[in-house]
């Protein structure tokens, strides 16, 4: 933060000024293959190591739409309530710059493949519907590392480098209209919003939606209007917003920036600024008072896209329910509550528990399993659970193995450790450990029997009527047997022979 | 005969029949490079070693009883426009001198599929703007009917090699007449296929939706057999039309006009153009109309416009498809001395590198395509495009071929318009048209102007995927005059004589 950024106190700022947001999210879709030619989207390859002459832009090359990828963007059109267009058309955007191949980028200008749609999101409570401006798709660029120099970008760098792996992926645009109205709560807005886009792409499975690896990356844009004064401030861009928790912070350093500076008599600068992690501020970057003049005009390498009807429906009879509709049925149809379904949400659980239990298990046991244990094996690893090393189906074998009494809980954890060291499903670590729980009484009797000679004091107790003490005989039994054996049948077993 | 005086379908027939081998063919051509090429220039790389290879390994495989496509054997030298796996390819600029392309074009690919010789690569016009080859980077080609004058261009280097017996068959592109142009002007036949009927894949773009590449050959059936070899649908190039090639070869072997409709554009004609010239082009209609073709004029009022709304939409495209050359992955680099950054080093790169045409033509789109400028001027010209596109249209309407002169003028003299650009710009006045709409049109030559005793060029047109009516009339054409002067007019040719 400069000694320029003097700040509002946020709920002053918003007594004073109306904020106006919009969203411009970039989505790299999960296709197989980049937009424009055959290779890997794979992400974390060998820097320059899925490249070929097209996504090189090598002199002579020629791009190829990727079919996949012009299906994908539409699923998200129609997921978002977006018109498809019936013809559109890819156009070069012109721009200098080491990462972009051709020093063009293949996107869309006036033609966009979706337009007009909306999504609900729920602030307190009420539904609130973000307007959609359009869908676009284009093509990535490579990705630049800047060595030496202060600030990391390219200016004062000692030298950089350019990767082209990222160079063609398919990126889809998402652009909102602008949010109004929306007051204090702009913040929290701006971040549900995101929230709910993510959860969208993701269960249309068109995308990975990583924020962290950038396969999700959002720009902001702020303004204020003085209340009451019907007019729209200057905006600015704020880039570099790689998590849920910095939208809703980026937007609010905003609004109280530019709060202090209108108050000052000032005046915003249309400009680039770039969230700072660390200290939760925005700093200018390209100033946008002169704007760059991209020279868009129709890619004359590619074809219109033109989708049929017939095509477009068929998409959108095959669409998922969204993920709101989705939640309100498996909340009465699971019997959880708002709570404990948020829960679920949090821990990105919500296709692992489905599939859970689709694989027979109860609610509560799904639940129980991907928010407990295997949660806090997930986060021991620093993985999203979806990446641990077990399957809905091992899990809910799991859970039935524990319900019939085959295994106890103790055992079950160790079975999750045999799982994820890749010994197998459940039933092969348990024959392969031994680890089955002791159901043979005359096996039991031995150790019930044992114990109560090493302890004949608490023995007398409980032949006394003090039922409790039986615990330590117990513990001791199942000390001995390793924990194979059954609570509970256990402690019949000693209450029976002191009785 | 000597191997090199032969046509590429006579040196087809008597490899088939093994009275000569590949290599001995590849190796009188090469001789001949070697013996007249530092007076033509038509060669900016000569591929002996590569082609010598691939000549052995046709006669192993015609020896092993193989069955090989018509060309194979046959040499084809190749404009250096055309991506060249371990070849140079340099459109004629000092910006790509040194690069390698890692991949062949599909053009080049087919040719070798189908046992073509790449004997070299061609000289052109930088990044094929021009027609004179004199924007070439690396000095001009000459015309092999007049040392002093002009070979045309961009494509020039590929006409000059056929006019001079470096190579029977070449391969160029048009974009605005840079196929036809030297084919008429060097005295051979040119064509310029549909739009989309020869894949751009691993042609460097000057104008993405105008360049078409095109063969050249001394004989219509030569051309035609060419045109078949490299055309046909290509995955790799969205722009590549999903349809049969049309029966070229067949419509060569006819060579019969009995009956069709043959339109003279009236707006191509008059002044500007040379007198010689359109004697020569009125005679041709006349031997057209001899043979039984239905002679008509036909109006094409936009016509008028198509060099202007040219020069809108090919700079424009050329100013994106161009900006790739900066220094950062390929080609020459200039000033990277740890001084300069990386802005610094595209922008003195770019200028060392471009010759003065590309440059002007790269500001030229720049600003055509600029906001606030593009619907005045990119806009209007593609608004010129589509009237363009139906003057043809009403015109196949009535008729089933075009014809004009191919260009207004015969060869000019080396340096007489390097510094008049619009003077050069008019060489193409003629061929222009067909680029624009995207359909056929070939030059056939059809005469001596009598003025200055250089090659007149008679260009048909036809519409999109008809290109077979063009090889039905040039080849009638070219039966009809070779019989009336008794001999192929190249025979004429004493350029290289003294």
């Amino acid at each position: 933060m400069t000694i320029s950024d003097t700040l509002v106190p946020f709920a002053e700022a918003v007594q004073r000024y109306e904020p106006v947001i919009g969203l411009e999210t970039h989505v790299e879709l999960g296709t197989r293959t980049k937009m424009f030619c055959g290779c890997t989207t794979t992400f974390g390859g060998e820097p320059n190591s899925q490249v070929c002459p097209v996504c090189l832009g090598l002199p002579g090359s020629l791009p190829v739409v990727n079919r996949m990828a012009i299906e994908y963007a539409i699923r998200i059109g129609l997921a978002l309530n977006c018109s498809i267009a019936s013809w559109c058309r890819f156009a070069r955007k012109n721009y200098f710059y080491p990462d972009m191949p051709k020093n063009f980028q293949i996107s869309q200008y006036d033609e966009p493949l979706c337009t007009d749609g909306g999504l609900d999101i729920i602030i307190d409570g009420e539904t609130v519907r973000v307007g959609i401006e359009r869908v676009h798709l284009e093509e990535d660029t490579g990705k630049s590392l800047h060595v030496g120099g202060a600030t990391g970008r390219i200016h004062g760098a000692d030298y950089s480098l350019v990767d082209y792996n990222r160079a063609g992926i398919p990126l889809v645009e998402i652009v909102t209209k602008p949010i109004t109205g929306t007051g204090a709560a702009a913040p929290v807005v701006a971040r549900t919003y995101v929230t709910e886009l993510r959860d969208l792409l993701r269960s249309l499975h068109v995308s990975d939606v990583r924020m962290e690896e950038g396969s999700l990356r959002c720009d902001v844009n702020t303004s204020l209007s003085p209340r009451g004064s019907g007019v729209w401030g200057t905006r600015t861009e704020t880039k570099n917003v790689n998590s849920l928790r910095s939208v809703e912070r980026a937007v609010s350093f905003e609004i109280e920036r530019q709060a202090a500076v209108l108050d000052a008599g000032g005046r915003i600068k249309q400009e680039t600024r770039h969230f700072q992690e660390d200290t939760g501020t925005t700093t200018p970057g390209r100033s946008k008072e002169e704007a760059q003049d991209y020279r868009y005009f129709p890619e004359p390498d590619l074809v219109p896209v033109a989708p049929s009807r017939e095509w477009v429906e068929q998409i959108r009879a095959e669409l998922p329910e969204v993920p709101s509709v989705v939640r309100a049925r498996l909340l009465v149809e699971w019997d959880v509550s708002e709570l404990e379904m948020n829960a679920i949400l949090n821990a990105h659980a919500l296709e692992l528990v489905r599939e859970t239990i689709a694989a027979g298990a109860s609610p509560a046991d799904a639940r129980k399993w991907w928010l407990g244990e295997l949660e806090r094996r997930a986060n021991q690893a620093g993985v999203e659970p979806a990446g641990l090393a077990i399957t809905p189906v091992q899990v809910a074998r799991l859970a039935e193995l524990v319900s019939s009494g085959a295994l106890n809980d103790r055992l079950a954890r160790d079975v999750i450790d045999g799982v994820l060291a890749g010994q197998g499903g459940p039933d092969e670590v348990v024959a392969a450990r031994g680890l089955a729980v002791v159901q043979d009484d005359g096996a039991l009797t031995v150790a019930v029997e044992a114990a109560i000679a090493a302890s004949p004091d608490v023995a007398a107790k409980i032949r006394d009527g003090k039922v409790a003490a039986a615990g330590v005989l117990v513990g001791a039994v199942m000390k001995a047997t390793r924990g194979q054996a059954d609570a509970a049948r256990v402690r019949e077993l000693i209450l029976a022979r002191l009785s | 005969m000597e191997l090199t005086r032969m046509t590429a379908a006579e040196l087809s027939a008597a490899l088939a029949r093994s009275e000569v081998s590949a290599t001995e063919v590849t190796q009188a051509h090469l001789d001949r490079i070697a013996a007249v090429d530092d007076r033509v220039h038509a060669f900016l790389h000569v591929a002996a070693d590569s082609a010598l290879a691939q000549a052995a390994d046709v006669d192993k495989r015609r020896t092993a009883g193989e069955q090989l496509a018509p060309l194979a054997g046959v040499p084809v030298a190749v404009k250096d426009v055309f991506a060249t796996k371990n070849m140079p390819t340099t459109c004629g600029s000092r910006i790509l001198a040194g690069w390698h392309p890692p991949y062949d074009a599909t053009i080049t690919q087919r040719l070798k599929q189908a046992g073509a010789i790449i004997i070299g690569k061609t000289n052109m016009d930088e990044f094929a703007m021009g027609s004179s080859t004199e924007n070439s980077a690396f000095g001009p080609s000459r015309n092999p009917w007049d040392l002093a004058k002009i070979p045309g261009g961009s494509s020039g280097g590929s006409a000059a090699a056929v006019a001079a017996y470096q190579a029977p068959l070449a391969i160029g592109t048009d974009t605005g007449g840079s196929i036809r142009q030297p084919a008429a002007v060097c005295g051979i036949v040119g064509t310029k296929p549909t739009y989309g009927g020869s894949s751009r894949y691993g042609v460097v773009a000057f104008a993405s939706s105008l360049d078409t590449p095109g063969p050249f050959g001394r004989t219509v059936l030569d051309t035609a057999l060419l045109h078949e070899a490299i055309s046909g649908h290509d995955p790799m190039d969205s722009t590549s039309i999903d349809a049969p090639v049309p029966p070229v070869v067949a419509a060569a072997r006819e060579a019969d006009v009995s009956g069709m409709r043959i339109g003279v554009v009236s707006e191509l004609s008059g002044d500007g153009y040379q007198p010689g010239v359109l004697s020569r082009f009125a005679e041709a209609v006349e031997l057209l109309e001899s043979l039984g073709a239905k002679v008509t004029e036909v109006s094409c009022p936009h016509f008028g416009y198509a060099l202007p709304a040219y020069y809108l939409i090919a700079p424009s495209e050329a100013s994106s498809n161009l900006a790739r050359f900066d220094a950062m992955r390929y080609g020459l680099r200039a000033g990277d001395d740890g001084t300069r950054d990386a802005e610094e080093v595209m922008a003195l790169t770019r200028e060392q590198g471009f010759g003065a045409e590309v440059k002007r033509r790269i500001i030229l789109g720049t600003y055509a395509l600029s906001s606030g400028y593009y619907d005045a001027y990119y806009g209007k010209a593609q608004q010129v495009r589509t009237l363009i596109i139906r003057d043809f249209d009403a015109a196949f309407g009535q008729v089933d071929v075009l014809v004009s002169p191919a260009t207004p003028t015969t060869a000019f003299g080396l340096g007489e318009r390097t510094d008049d650009p619009m003077a050069m710009y008019l060489a193409d006045l003629c061929t222009i048209p067909s680029d624009l709409a995207g359909n056929a049109a070939i030059s056939v030559p059809c005469g001596l102007a009598p003025e200055d005793g250089l090659p007149v060029g008679l260009q048909v047109m036809a519409p999109a995927l008809a290109d077979d009516r063009l090889y039905r009339v040039a080849a009638a054409a070219e039966a009809a005059f070779t019989g009336r002067w008794g001999q192929p007019l190249l025979a004429s040719a004493k350029g290289l004589d003294s």
